[in-house]
């Protein structure tokens, strides 16, 4: 068969099963007076329609900040209002003002779900595509179940079709800005970089590696000639991409500022609801909201996450490869996931991105973990009664991960990118070897362990005591997963000689 | 092989899941009952056969959905009702009309998935017993793999059973295991599951002719002369004894019950509700769509030369091309007996060639896809739906002859798109379309990567297949748009019915035929 024709299929069937999933309920569905994702989605649109500018991010008897005020970043504003204008035009009662409030009914669904399959058709789906056909050193074959793997990818599917968010947008503008990167058409990338941060202030968890990346490339180029030159075209770019994002926020610092604000709520706390972060688990066995001030939850938050996040930053700078780059996104996303403050739980789709990417180099862990963060979000997924959803496309993500990776054959040291690391310790304790068969087992354990904590949650009521019982251990597993995937994605960073000046040594 | 089998029924129930999942979702939604009449009439099945004695299930009438289908089909509905029981006992009330509570939803897709296991199995015993074109080394490039694919993601039986809802899987199932056994020499078997595969549902008597003389011909008759034709000497009485009581037992299971009773004039006028008219309510796109079509053009134009009187012509047959009833203006009115002849006259080249020059399993397959599609085209009030009982079968002949292959691919793209008007709601059009490109690009490219030598289809049959994305632009995504909508809303169903009876007259055609062992096929390979 033609390589076009199996993309083809591959995209078609990505595009059959995110519309199956829209067509579940999502998110606050006819649940007053907050309601949901959904209803703050449309009710960005009825702000940004009918009140100005200056307005959207201010408090007033017209903009109830309580109520699902804005606090996304001035892209997101745009496109809603860009949704907003569409709306108005087909039925103009889903955006009035005021009275749209809680507006619900299967056209406006209909069109809401629209919104989101447009975004995505235009702008992660063709990233995914092109990032997968112009992967190096791999078969066609490989190409396309690479993509079809992660267009199939349960979590952000979930998510975005089913409790309704458009982290497809952020996600996409990102991953155009790793294309960007890998061409080294470095001025494209960061401004789709640029773009994906003032679409979502999340994606600042991208941003370290992206700013080490450049700089080290620069440095690289050395910093009086042609690095400076890039230096202050990067510069310039993403201060014009800036300005032009914010430009009827900088009218007055009141409005900065308030922006601001509105995008970085250090009062919410540490943690919200749970999450299987590092805090969240930590709050099982001690307290910590209710011990430390908030401010130094803060501090504490700040200085774990830098610290966890330094040294795959450094050796980025010092030594940038794009390798070493995906490998960065990885463990910064997922530091900033584990360690900083005020995080949700959607918030793993930010790591699961740049994993996908890493999908062909290390498909077992990677697989692993994209699992796991499907299970992750379950008691979210189950609140918004997509628990047929969730278990049907995470079985679909299985079997299709299964038959075009084969996983189980090659779990070696070389497969799982440990060697040069296996011989740096094997200098200290002779004969040490990578347990391959061992996570093979473990593998088989936790896999068991989350369809069965998934199938008790369904079908279980947890004791009258304990309501919090099954989101406890979802978020306990899943934190404990995690956890072991930094310090695994770090060792590969760390040990990561291939590009480096070190690759004398092992010869 | 079971490679190919183990990957792809697992990909492909999951493919079950995932619409299923979210077409169920417009039933909890309360906002519509229920927008598939099929659902409601399974549920309504369920109810009667779990809270009437067997001797009422043919005279319940509470609601219009009556029992019009076998006694096995009964039975198995009876069966499901006690496991329903555990679900959601309410539905199981026979006042409850248009029941469809999330758990009745629930149950009733999980019962669908669950019995196409019978499918799953019998594609994987079809894939063992054809073999296609050798080719390739590759996986994904085996005629076993893509028959499998082909059959397993068939677009049409996904949309009526998956999302539509009907228990076709299962039925297909047992008539692929019966035609597998017929393959592999297994006969009495395969008659026996095609028997009770009548008693099921009674609409594979369209294909029975078929059987019938396959079996006589090339099973009670144990030798042939050289030149093919019948060695009447080697007629074996004890093979059609065994067949007969194959047969005569498994009716004596299905309809003793209701002979004691009494009660087989009313089965049987359930089961054959002639009363129903020509045409069902969106004209299946078979010769007589082209006929009603011809009556109302000659119709129009009649009036436009005057050469009609307007005040002899029934009002509603101007008005509303779609009632039960059409009423034909022009062209003599059509009875059931004459569909039933010209049915007979077009399978009869057929069912000749079957008994004068038996080529084997695959010459009856052949045969019994005719059958099937000749009952389609000339039939008295068939279904859409009723296609899927050519293209299914058909899927067995693509994968071995390039020839074939086009017919497949003519037949099953036409053929899928008429199936479009089942799924009408808004949310369901993107589902549709996805699935639709989804199955046609698999089965263009995986066959013309099979034949890689041969044109499979010539720049007419091109054209018109390309065709059909205009057409599905116009009447789904243009007209509703127009101020005709109102005036005229039977136009999209026409244009489909009557573009789609085009395609599938020439497919009936030229696999007709295909069927004749012409002296000009011989001349032309001697050359």
């Amino acid at each position: 068969m033609k390589e076009w024709h199996s993309m083809t299929i591959a995209v078609l069937v990505g595009l059959t099963v995110r519309w199956a999933v829209s067509l579940n309920s999502y998110s606050g569905a006819g649940k007053p007076p907050m309601f949901g994702d959904y209803e703050a989605q449309r009710h960005w649109q009825e702000i940004t329609l009918n009140l100005p500018v200056q307005e959207w991010y201010f408090n007033s008897s017209d903009n109830n900040l309580q109520y699902w005020g804005l606090d996304y970043p001035p892209l997101t504003a745009y496109h809603s209002l860009l949704c907003a204008y569409v709306a108005e035009f087909i039925n103009p009662d889903w955006v009035a003002l005021h009275t749209s409030r809680g507006y619900e009914s299967d056209h406006h669904k209909l069109f809401m779900r629209s919104t989101v399959f447009i975004a995505d058709l235009m702008i992660y789906i063709p990233a995914v595509v092109l990032y997968c056909c112009y992967l190096k050193e791999t078969s066609p074959r490989k190409k396309i179940a690479n993509a079809f793997c992660i267009l199939l990818y349960p979590g952000l599917l979930l998510i975005d079709y089913g409790h309704f968010q458009y982290n497809c947008v952020s996600l996409g503008l990102t991953l155009w800005g790793v294309l960007g990167l890998s061409y080294d058409w470095d001025i494209l990338g960061s401004l789709a970089f640029c773009l994906a941060l003032n679409y979502k202030q999340m994606e600042l968890y991208h941003s370290l590696p992206f700013f080490c990346f450049l700089l080290g490339k620069c440095l690289k180029k050395d910093l009086k000639g042609k690095g400076l030159l890039l230096l202050i075209k990067l510069i310039t770019t993403v201060v014009a991409a800036f300005a032009l994002c914010w430009l009827p926020f900088f009218t007055q610092l009141e409005q900065t500022m308030q922006v601001l604000r509105r995008l970085f709520p250090v009062g919410r706390g540490l943690f919200e609801d749970k999450v299987a972060n590092f805090w969240c688990s930590l709050n099982v066995l001690l307290k910590i909201k209710s011990l430390l001030s908030p401010h130094t939850q803060l501090m504490f938050s700040f200085a774990l996450t830098f610290l966890s996040l330094l040294p795959a930053c450094l050796k980025l700078t010092l030594q940038p490869s794009l390798r070493g780059f995906k490998y960065a996104l990885v463990s910064c996303a997922l530091s900033f996931f584990l360690f900083s403050f005020q995080v949700h739980e959607k918030s793993i789709l930010l790591v699961s991105l740049p994993v996908c990417l890493i999908l062909n180099e290390v498909p077992f862990m990677s697989i692993w973990f994209l699992l796991v963060s499907t299970f992750s979000m379950l008691p979210l997924l189950l609140k918004d009664q997509l628990a047929l959803a969730s278990v049907g496309t995470t079985l679909g993500f299985g079997v299709a991960c299964a038959s075009s990776f084969s996983i189980f054959e090659n779990i070696s040291e070389e497969e799982l990118q440990l060697r040069s690391f296996s011989v740096y310790v094997r200098r200290h304790i002779p004969g040490f070897k990578v347990p391959a068969k061992m996570l093979k087992t473990w593998f088989l354990v936790s896999v068991t362990m989350m369809s069965l904590l998934t199938l008790t949650s369904i079908t279980v009521e947890p004791p009258h005591k304990l309501p919090d019982l099954f989101p406890v251990l979802v978020c306990l597993v899943s934190c404990l997963h995690f956890l072991l995937f930094l310090i695994y994605f770090n060792v590969i960073i760390l040990w990561d000689h291939r590009n480096g000046r070190s690759q004398k040594k092992i010869n | 092989m079971t490679c190919v089998c183990s990957c792809s029924p697992g990909t492909a129930q999951e493919s079950r899941g995932g619409p299923g999942a979210g077409a169920a979702e417009p039933f909890s939604d309360g906002a519509e009952p229920s927008y598939s009449t099929d659902f409601e009439v399974h549920r309504n099945w369920l109810a009667i056969t779990h809270s009437l004695p067997v001797s009422r299930w043919y005279y319940e009438a509470t609601s219009e959905w009556t029992l019009d289908y076998p006694p096995f089909f009964a039975w198995f509905e009876y069966t499901l009702s006690h496991i329903a029981k555990v679900f959601d006992p309410e539905m199981l009330n026979i006042q409850n009309l248009n029941y469809a509570s999330p758990r009745t939803v629930l149950f009733q897709r999980f019962s669908v998935i669950f019995t196409d296991v019978l499918f799953i199995y019998s594609v994987y015993e079809c894939c063992k017993c054809i073999e296609g074109k050798k080719a390739g080394k590759e996986l994904t490039e085996k005629p076993t793999f893509i028959l499998s694919v082909l059959l397993l993601w068939n677009f049409g039986l996904l949309i009526v059973d998956h999302i539509h809802f009907q228990y076709n899987g299962f039925l297909f199932g047992l008539m692929l295991l019966s035609v597998a056994r017929l393959f592999q020499k297994r006969h009495l078997e395969g008659a026996f599951l095609f028997a009770i595969l009548l008693h099921f549902k009674h609409i594979y008597l369209y294909v029975a002719p078929a059987y019938g003389i396959y079996l006589l011909r090339s099973y009670c008759f144990t030798a042939d002369k050289p030149d093919g034709s019948v060695t009447w000497s080697s007629f074996s009485f004890l093979r059609l004894i065994a067949l007969g009581f194959i047969v005569c037992f498994v009716s004596a299971l299905s309809l003793g019950p209701f002979i004691a009773m009494n009660q087989l004039p009313q089965v049987i006028s359930r089961l054959f509700p002639f009363k129903r008219g020509l045409c069902h309510a969106y004209w299946a796109p078979n010769f007589w769509a082209l006929y009603n079509a011809l009556d109302k053009m000659l119709c129009i134009i009649g009036l436009k030369y005057n050469l009609l009187d307007p005040k002899k012509i029934a009002k509603a047959s101007m008005t509303s091309g779609l009632v039960q009833q059409f009423q034909h203006v022009v062209l003599p009115s059509v009875t059931p007996l004459a569909t039933l002849i010209c049915t007979v006259i077009a399978m009869l080249p057929s069912i000749f060639c079957l008994w004068f020059k038996p080529q084997g399993p695959r010459g009856f397959l052949r045969c019994l896809i005719v059958c099937a599609l000749s009952s389609f085209m000339f039939g008295w009030h068939v279904h859409e739906k009723a296609i899927l009982l050519a293209i299914l079968p058909m899927s067995l002949l693509s994968v071995g002859k390039p020839q074939d292959a086009a017919i497949y691919l003519l037949l099953t793209t036409t053929g899928h798109y008429s199936l479009f008007p089942l799924l009408f709601t808004a949310p369901e059009f993107p589902i549709k379309v996805l699935l639709m490109l989804l199955f046609t690009v698999y089965s263009f490219s995986s066959l013309k990567t099979l034949f890689r030598k041969e044109k499979l289809l010539n720049w007419m049959e091109t054209i018109y297949l390309v065709g059909l994305g205009p057409l599905e632009i116009c009447c789904e995504l243009v007209f509703p748009f127009t101020p005709w909508k109102l005036k005229y809303p039977f136009i999209p169903l026409f244009l489909t019915s009557v573009y789609c009876a085009a395609g599938i007259t020439y497919a009936w055609f030229r696999l007709s035929v295909s069927m004749l062992p012409g002296p000009a096929v011989s001349k032309a390979k001697l050359q």
